[in-house]
């Protein structure tokens, strides 16, 4: 961990956003993971991701479970609430937060011990019901707090620090949430933030289910030969589908491109979300191509990466129970309450 | 002797689950009650949806005991399943009704019943060629019998079936006639009325007849909660549902059609109570509906809100437990499991309403004291009230009467500079302010996390840091039980040193039975207990008599432990009487479990102790 805080005073020449933000502004707590850990990437890339997007940080709902990855919502975004809640949970609890306020925008962050063990029911649960959130897993395919036990993402063949070799079955996230209909899928490294960022970005501004899966390494526990999830082994296995960019209505279009080599795919709410192809064939609109190349790929021990699939037209949990455009948690006595005259109404039907 | 009574009698329908019994049998029950005259009906049934037996008790009484009595005057048999063990539970003098299209063997029968045979099938048979217009009109048609039988009132029937079938003529018709032909072959064929006989009285009033679920239901929705998750089990399903039916009723923008609620069904009851605490947390009341084995599977997540200061309100609907037990069956047996659910240093707020009037009561209320205590509130119903129509006291509003929610501190206030510590208590009533997600950009944001920090939601493991929030929740607790819906004392007609404390479901037959001691000479002051943590009338109770009993509705004798863990009371005071095999508990059992007890102890007259 960094033992060191760092100065609340910044150079006066960092860069603001539209708010008049810095980056700086979207920090949090001091970190107290392990240095070099991948999870501090990834929440470098939130900041950066909701700095460049000019989120307002108090709209946004950090939720978690319980694991090193569920710490890190304190560790950005400090003028956020925050609910580090139950080991697995998180996805029950950003339901029901969800369903309170439709206007703020739920980050739920989580690991593969948190979202592929004890949680994969309400991980799989929470994808099917489109809850409207960018859900990340920040994947180390190992269980960090509790000191290196094989978490259910380990490959199988996949060896632990200690020289167990794994030999179950891996759950692959990313397949689970194509199948149960998320209608934002990516795959990401923690060592590539260029890739990373983009990608956060366009599940931010995503109005349905948006689900990251972010390899991770951990550098205390899964960092050394043998292991399917090290620094080493990622890089060297990466298979990047497209690089995303995310373009904002008001963001003037500066790079050209050759016809074919880009696909866009404009969002509800006018974002733009340009994809650079780095691999020809790959239609990230189409459901069950991703589903196949994924296992394709898979099968010749590649790890895909980029926006595997969009869904440009998406409904979230809100449009299935056709709930009122006002949040739930702002309706008050006249709105809720059915009064005297109603309640005589009902007492004489049950006479 | 066939017996003889006027309003004052047991009768019992035994069906097949899925024939279309109950609502001939509602028809039934409502047209006493429209005749003025009390009564008290209870379901008897299987886990199951078609072909096991099922029964259906109504219990006549114009002195209006609401509690089961036991026994039965008056067996509809109507399941030839159950024959046997049906004919075996009247009570000597009693009789039985049966579809005598079969000729029986007198063997079957009892000498000391006095029977009465009417030929349903072939009537029906006879009048109707659609199988299921067969089998759901036999029922209206034994309906019409009883009420020869009895003595109902056909403008009664009728009147009914017309306020059921409002504007559908068509089905309206063919129930009115079976009703006609059961009540003319009664009036041809035996001798009406039978021993038993009803006569309209006026002792119903203003009264009205519902379940405990939808009650409860109604409750929530009054007391304006806008998220619900839920996960079926028996016998809560019936309050999720209501609370579907209610707001879709009450709660949809008349403008837009939308909804000022939403209704998840969650994968499991962990999920359920996951998102009634997102929820809460956000700012929306919200509430779960279980029973004991998803109070079970909710014990993580309840400690959690309790620590992390989240108002859940949580509707137990108690069965007799496991989880593969008699989920039909009722019982009192979660008070514990609900007081102390979770683990590490947690206690809870417990509601315990009495018949439904109290479900709706406490049912709003719950979502007023889990703001204003920001922890979770359990409202413990049982099978008994919750799946049962009660004949209880109208539901009623006072139309001033605002949403509380409790300690939320505001954006402007947050703006002006007030003070904001997410665990600082600023009252010294122990209770903190919180604020909801996205109030103000600047202030008022904080990490939630069960402990572990400091009054300010900073990060800490320091250990006084731990102690002074356990030491302010205890504080909280302190505040809630004058907050909480205080308990009901009944004084006894004489001065007595032996108390009688219960709760729930158990009143109707407490009351009861307390007016039979009485008879008995026999007196005790009663003490019916509405919620935990005990307010202090309770102790003060217990301390101004000898001898206390605690009547309740499970093995271990729930409530008396909590009290004598609460309250520091001699175990020795507190005699415990218990009723627990899964039917509700009797008058007859409380009366003469006390009244055995007593002659044991010489519990007299005080006066005539102080003579001695």
């Amino acid at each position: 961990m960094s033992f060191l805080p760092k100065p609340k005073l910044h150079h006066p020449k960092l860069p603001t956003n539209d708010l008049g933000f810095t980056r700086r502004d979207y920090e949090g707590a001091i970190s107290t993971l392990c240095a070099g850990c991948g999870h501090d990437s990834i929440s470098a890339a939130i900041i950066q991701a909701c700095w460049e997007l000019s989120i307002e940080p108090h709209r946004v709902a950090k939720m978690s479970g319980i694991g090193c990855s569920s710490k890190t919502p304190d560790y950005f975004l400090g003028a956020s609430h925050g609910f580090n809640s139950v080991h697995g949970r998180m996805p029950s609890v950003l339901t029901g937060a969800n369903l309170a306020n439709r206007d703020l925008i739920y980050l739920g962050v989580s690991g593969d011990g948190d979202s592929a063990s004890i949680g994969f029911g309400q991980f799989a649960h929470s994808i099917r019901r489109a809850v409207n959130m960018t859900y990340i897993v920040e994947n180390n395919g190992v269980y960090g707090l509790t000191k290196g036990q094989f978490s259910a993402t380990s490959d199988k063949g996949s060896k632990a620090k200690k020289g167990t070799v794994n030999t179950d079955e891996p759950i692959d996230l990313v397949g689970i949430a194509l199948q149960l209909g998320a209608s934002y899928v990516a795959r990401s490294f923690s060592g590539d933030k260029a890739q990373l960022v983009p990608l956060i970005k366009g599940a931010l501004r995503h109005p349905g289910p948006a689900f990251i899966d972010c390899i991770s390494p951990c550098v205390a526990f899964n960092n050394h030969e043998g292991s399917t999830k090290s620094y080493d082994f990622v890089r060297e296995h990466n298979e990047a589908m497209n690089q995303l960019d995310v373009i904002l209505g008001r963001d003037a279009i500066t790079t050209e491109y050759a016809p074919g080599e880009v696909r866009e795919v404009t969002q509800h709410d006018g974002s733009v979300l340009r994809l650079r192809k780095l691999h020809n064939q790959y239609d990230p609109t189409d459901r069950v191509a991703a589903m196949h190349h994924l296992h394709e790929r898979k099968a010749a021990g590649e790890i895909v990466t980029g926006l595997l699939f969009i869904d440009p037209d998406p409904q979230d949990l809100h449009a299935h129970l056709d709930t009122v455009a006002a949040p739930l948690n702002r309706l008050g006595t006249a709105d809720l309450v059915p009064g005297a005259a109603a309640l005589a109404k009902v007492n004489a039907a049950l006479r | 002797m066939p017996r003889n009574a006027v309003n004052d009698f047991v009768v019992k329908f035994a069906n097949v689950n899925g024939s279309g019994s109950a609502s001939a049998n509602q028809l039934f029950a409502k047209s006493i009650l429209r005749m003025g005259i009390p009564i008290a009906s209870r379901n008897i049934f299987p886990s199951n949806i078609q072909g096991l037996p099922t029964w259906f008790e109504v219990r006549v009484s114009g002195e209006g005991h609401l509690g089961r009595r036991g026994g039965v005057d008056l067996m509809v048999a109507m399941n030839p399943q159950t024959w046997d063990r049906d004919i075996a539970e009247i009570d000597s003098g009693g009789y039985l009704l049966y579809d005598s299209t079969r000729p029986m063997p007198a063997s079957r029968f009892r000498d000391d019943v006095q029977v009465i045979g009417v030929p349903l099938t072939q009537i029906c048979n006879t009048a109707y060629t659609d199988p299921r217009q067969r089998q759901l009109l036999k029922n209206i048609m034994y309906v019409g019998a009883l009420s020869a039988l009895l003595g109902i009132e056909p403008a009664v029937i009728e009147q009914l079936l017309a306020e059921q079938y409002k504007g559908k003529e068509k089905l309206a018709k063919p129930n009115r006639d079976a009703f006609h032909m059961g009540r003319d072959w009664a009036l041809r064929n035996l001798d009406c009325p039978l021993g038993l006989t009803l006569q309209r009285a006026d002792a119903v009033g203003d009264r009205i007849y519902v379940e405990g679920n939808a009650a409860a239901a109604l409750g929530a929705v009054y007391g304006g909660a806008t998220v619900c998750a839920w996960y079926p089990i028996t016998p809560s399903t019936s309050l999720a549902e209501a609370f579907e039916r209610h707001c879709k009723r009450f709660r949809t923008d008349p403008n837009t059609g939308k909804k000022r609620y939403a209704i998840v069904q969650a994968e499991d009851e962990l999920a359920s109570i996951g998102v009634v605490i997102g929820a809460a947390w956000n700012g929306a009341r919200s509430f779960t509906a279980t029973s004991g084995p998803g109070i079970s599977l909710m014990q993580e997540f309840v400690g959690l809100a309790y620590f992390a200061e989240i108002p859940a309100v949580i509707f137990d609907v108690q069965r007799a437990g496991p989880s593969t037990g008699m989920p039909t069956r009722t019982q009192q047996s979660d008070l514990l499991a609900a007081a102390y659910a979770s683990h590490g240093d947690t206690k809870h707020v417990v509601l315990l309403p009495e018949d439904p009037r109290e479900c709706f009561d406490f049912g709003a209320a719950s979502f007023d004291l889990a703001d204003r205590l920001q922890t979770p509130v359990f409202v413990l119903l049982d099978l008994d009230i919750g799946m049962n129509d009660w004949l209880c006291e109208p539901f009623a509003w006072d139309d001033t009467r605002q949403l509380d929610r409790g300690k939320v501190m505001s954006a402007e206030e947050l703006e002006a500079g007030r003070t904001f510590g997410r665990y600082l208590d600023v009252d010294g009533d122990g209770i903190p302010f919180r604020t909801y997600p996205g109030t103000h950009a600047q202030k008022g944001a904080f990490f939630t996390r069960g402990t572990s920090r400091d009054r300010f939601a900073k990060y800490t493991e320091v250990g006084s840091a731990y102690v002074d929030n356990m030491q302010r929740l205890l504080k909280k607790f302190d505040t809630a039980k004058s907050l909480v819906p205080h308990p009901v004392e009944r004084h006894a007609a004489q001065p007595t040193r032996t108390g009688v404390l219960y709760y729930g479901s158990s009143s109707a037959a407490m009351k009861e039975a307390l007016s039979a001691l009485e008879a008995d000479g026999i007196h005790l002051d009663a003490m019916r207990i509405r919620a935990f943590p005990f307010h202090d009338d309770i102790m003060d109770f217990i301390a101004r008599h000898d001898r206390v009993f605690v009547v309740e509705q499970n093995r271990d004798a729930q409530l008396r432990t909590l009290i004598m863990t609460e309250g520091n009371i001699d175990p020795a005071k507190l005699i415990p009487v218990l009723h627990y095999d899964g039917t509700p508990i009797t008058a007859r059992y409380i009366h003469a479990a006390i009244a055995d007890r007593a002659a044991a102890m010489k519990v007299v007259p005080f006066a005539g102790a102080a003579a001695e």
